[in-house]
């Protein structure tokens, strides 16, 4: 029999006893359609995270925090009236760096460029239609690359004060379009520690896509957060001026993943935490990994109870084709065929059924995207929820169509197995 | 004339120990090309028995069965897959039409396992189809047929390889006197024409009659027949 025959007559067979076959292919839809949601879901998110690292492009630089043991009976204490300070607040305290923790990361081989973040909180932004808006900035660290709507980066040292402004925030500025901010001058308001208010000015050179990384803030270059920090601690004292939340340093690019993780280690050593932008993302990624490998367990759960289906279905088929087997077997046909003829029909269920919950999964996949980028996924543009590579649908079908034919092997061995003259005895 | 089918001090032992029982004892039987054999005997006497072994369908607990002069114990479940599939046409007592299937598609079996193409094989059983007078009920479903219109889908279906030998158990037994002798008068004249073999296992003495020769069985044993 040729593999064509064997093929459709293991279709029209498949379709002979409808319920069944379709109560069948239902019990692996559920399976497939699951896992494929799953992975549709997390290649997503995972497709997401990985173009926001590229995003940030700034692959070599080490973010450095003081390393702080998190005492849970440290976060929630009685008031106490003798007490000088707070101790919750003294803690945050001492997460922040000084001067001399400076000095000892800079000490560090293997790093260069270290810039010291001092936390700057301004007060307002204001453009050209002169409404106020509260505001978060990050200083931009050179060598970070972000994808601009339009524009181009803000200039590092030793420029004038420049800004990267968030797509959101163009509009309540005054700006008609994206187009229209570039190269319009923004002013900051922010207050000294004896609470006058004093502002500084700044050119918009580029306006970014909101991301996780961005989070809506603005972005100065570091001339403009020298000004900031020159008026925020105008007069203050040095301990209180040169405070840091973090030291970010740049390491070579060729640099091994080993290296790299040596360095960090010499810096865990002397109780500094170092971490790459990708380190941080990598946390949300393991949470996602660890969602996705549940979910894809619990298909799996669901695709073993549909392939006792199979064994079941195929039983059936084989109990009542007794005679057929036993006819074809004496007109010739060999064992292989008639294993074949069955393992193709396992298959084809597995097929079938994994191919309808792969395209469901696709379509509510869809419906999902468009629900999520409409409501709670509108401030991350670009950001589609699910996403289904090619590759990963086939391969699941592959699976699924694998699994289903190891099914199928115990019935169709059996078939194979029928001894002619019994079936053509059988009544 | 050479010997088509032959075989040697056959015996077949059903089951085991206590419940072991000779269906077959000492056989010996040598039918010619062209020859056309009935098998007769009482109910139980090992006539299907005999006539499964003969048509390699099942093994012999001992002896030899010898096709075209090859022993059958050194043939491979291969080469006797072909055999059976190229050179032997059945016709079974119960019909064996796969009931869903149209008549054609069931015709056409044979050819379709031998992986005969589609177009060639849909030719071939409409032509047998003709031959036996059924032509206009090739698209009808099997089951729809009358029994004696049955029958002769069977022997299209024997016939659709142009095998060299045709086993018939009882090709009669379910028929009334007037279709049986229309599938008695197509068996016969293939015999003549086509120079098959025809072993015929059947209780009609009238159709026993028409063969060339008759091999009388009783209790497992050859009591008439074989020289
Ligand atoms: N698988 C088997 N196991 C045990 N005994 C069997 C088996 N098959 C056949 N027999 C026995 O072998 C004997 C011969 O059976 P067989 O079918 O060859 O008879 P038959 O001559 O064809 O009879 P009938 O004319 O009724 O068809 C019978 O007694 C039968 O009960
Ligand atoms: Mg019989």
């Amino acid at each position: 029999m040729k593999l064509s025959d064997i093929i459709s007559s293991a279709t029209s067979n498949m379709f002979r006893s409808k319920v069944r076959t379709g109560l069948t292919i239902l019990a692996i839809f559920i399976g497939a359609f699951t896992i494929t949601l799953t992975v549709g879901i997390s290649s997503g998110v995972t497709t997401y995270l990985d173009k926001q690292v590229s995003n940030v492009g700034a692959k070599n630089v080490l973010i450095i925090r003081r390393k702080v043991e998190v005492n849970m009976s440290n976060v929630l204490k009685k008031y106490e009236p003798d007490q000088k300070s707070n101790s919750a607040q003294a803690a945050l305290l001492s997460a922040m760096l000084n001067d001399s923790d400076v000095a000892k990361i800079k000490t560090q081989s293997d790093l260069s460029n270290f810039y010291a973040v001092s936390a700057v909180s301004p007060s307002y932004i204001s453009g050209t239609n002169g409404d106020k808006y509260q505001v978060a900035t990050q200083p931009f660290i050179d060598g970070s690359q972000f994808e601009l709507i339009t524009g181009k980066l803000v200039s590092g040292k030793d420029a004038q004060s420049e800004i990267l402004l968030p797509s959101v925030m163009v509009s309540g500025l005054g700006f008609s379009s994206n187009d229209d901010a570039i190269g319009k001058t923004v002013e900051f308001g922010i207050k000294t520690p004896a609470g006058v208010m004093k502002t500084v000015s700044a050119v918009i050179t580029g306006v970014q896509q909101e991301s996780l990384i961005t989070q809506g803030g603005v972005f100065v270059n570091i001339p403009l957060q020298t000004k900031l920090l020159a008026i925020q601690y105008e007069g203050a004292p040095v301990e209180i001026a040169h405070r840091y939340i973090g030291v970010t340093a740049e390491f070579d690019s060729a640099l091994s993943k080993d290296e790299v993780k040596t360095i960090k280690n010499s810096l865990a050593d002397k109780g500094y935490l170092a971490n790459t932008v990708e380190d941080q993302i990598g946390i949300i990624k393991q949470i996602i990994d660890a969602i996705t490998y549940v979910l894809i367990f619990f298909g799996c759960i669901a695709l073993l109870a549909a392939s006792i289906g199979i064994v079941n279905t195929l039983f059936m088929s084989v109990q009542e084709r007794t005679k057929e087997i036993g006819l074809m077997k004496a007109m010739g046909m060999s064992r292989i065929k008639v294993f074949l003829l069955f393992s193709v029909e396992a298959m084809m269920l597995g097929f079938w059924g994994s191919l309808l919950g792969a395209l469901a999964a696709i379509g509510v996949g869809r419906i999902a995207n468009n629900i999520a980028s409409d409501t709670f996924l509108k401030d991350l543009p670009g950001f589609a929820l699910t996403d289904f590579p090619v590759l990963y649908v086939a391969a699941i079908i592959f699976v699924v169509m694998l699994i289903a034919f190891l099914a199928g092997t115990l019935p169709s061995r059996r078939a194979a197995n029928q001894d002619p003259i019994e079936a053509l005895r059988y009544e | 004339m050479n010997s088509v089918v032959g075989v040697k001090s056959l015996n077949k032992i059903y089951g085991k120990n206590d419940s072991a029982f000779a269906a077959l004892k000492d056989i010996n039987i040598d039918i010619k090309h062209g020859e056309s054999v009935a098998i007769v005997g009482k109910s139980g006497s090992g006539k299907s028995t005999l006539m499964h072994l003969l048509a390699l369908l099942d093994s012999p607990t001992d002896g030899e069965i010898i096709i075209n002069g090859k022993k059958s114990s050194k043939l491979s479940r291969r080469e006797k897959d072909i055999l059976r599939n190229k050179q032997f046409g059945f016709v079974f007592q119960q019909f064996f039409l796969n009931a869903n299937n149209t008549v054609l598609d069931n015709v056409i079996l044979p050819l379709k396992i031998a992986g005969i193409g589609r177009r060639e094989r849909n030719a071939r059983g409409l032509q047998a189809l003709n031959d036996v007078e059924l032509g206009s009920k090739a698209n009808n479903k099997a089951n729809n047929l009358s029994g004696g219109e049955k029958q002769r889908v069977v022997i299209a279906r024997a016939l659709i390889n142009n095998p060299s030998i045709i086993f018939a158990d009882e090709p009669t037994g379910n028929l009334d006197s007037v279709t049986g002798e229309k599938i008695e008068e197509i068996l016969f004249s293939l015999n003549k024409n086509k120079n098959i073999t025809l072993i015929i296992v059947t209780h009609d003495h009238e159709l026993a009659g028409r063969c060339g020769r008759q091999i009388r069985m009783k209790d497992g044993m050859i009591v008439e027949g074989e020289k």
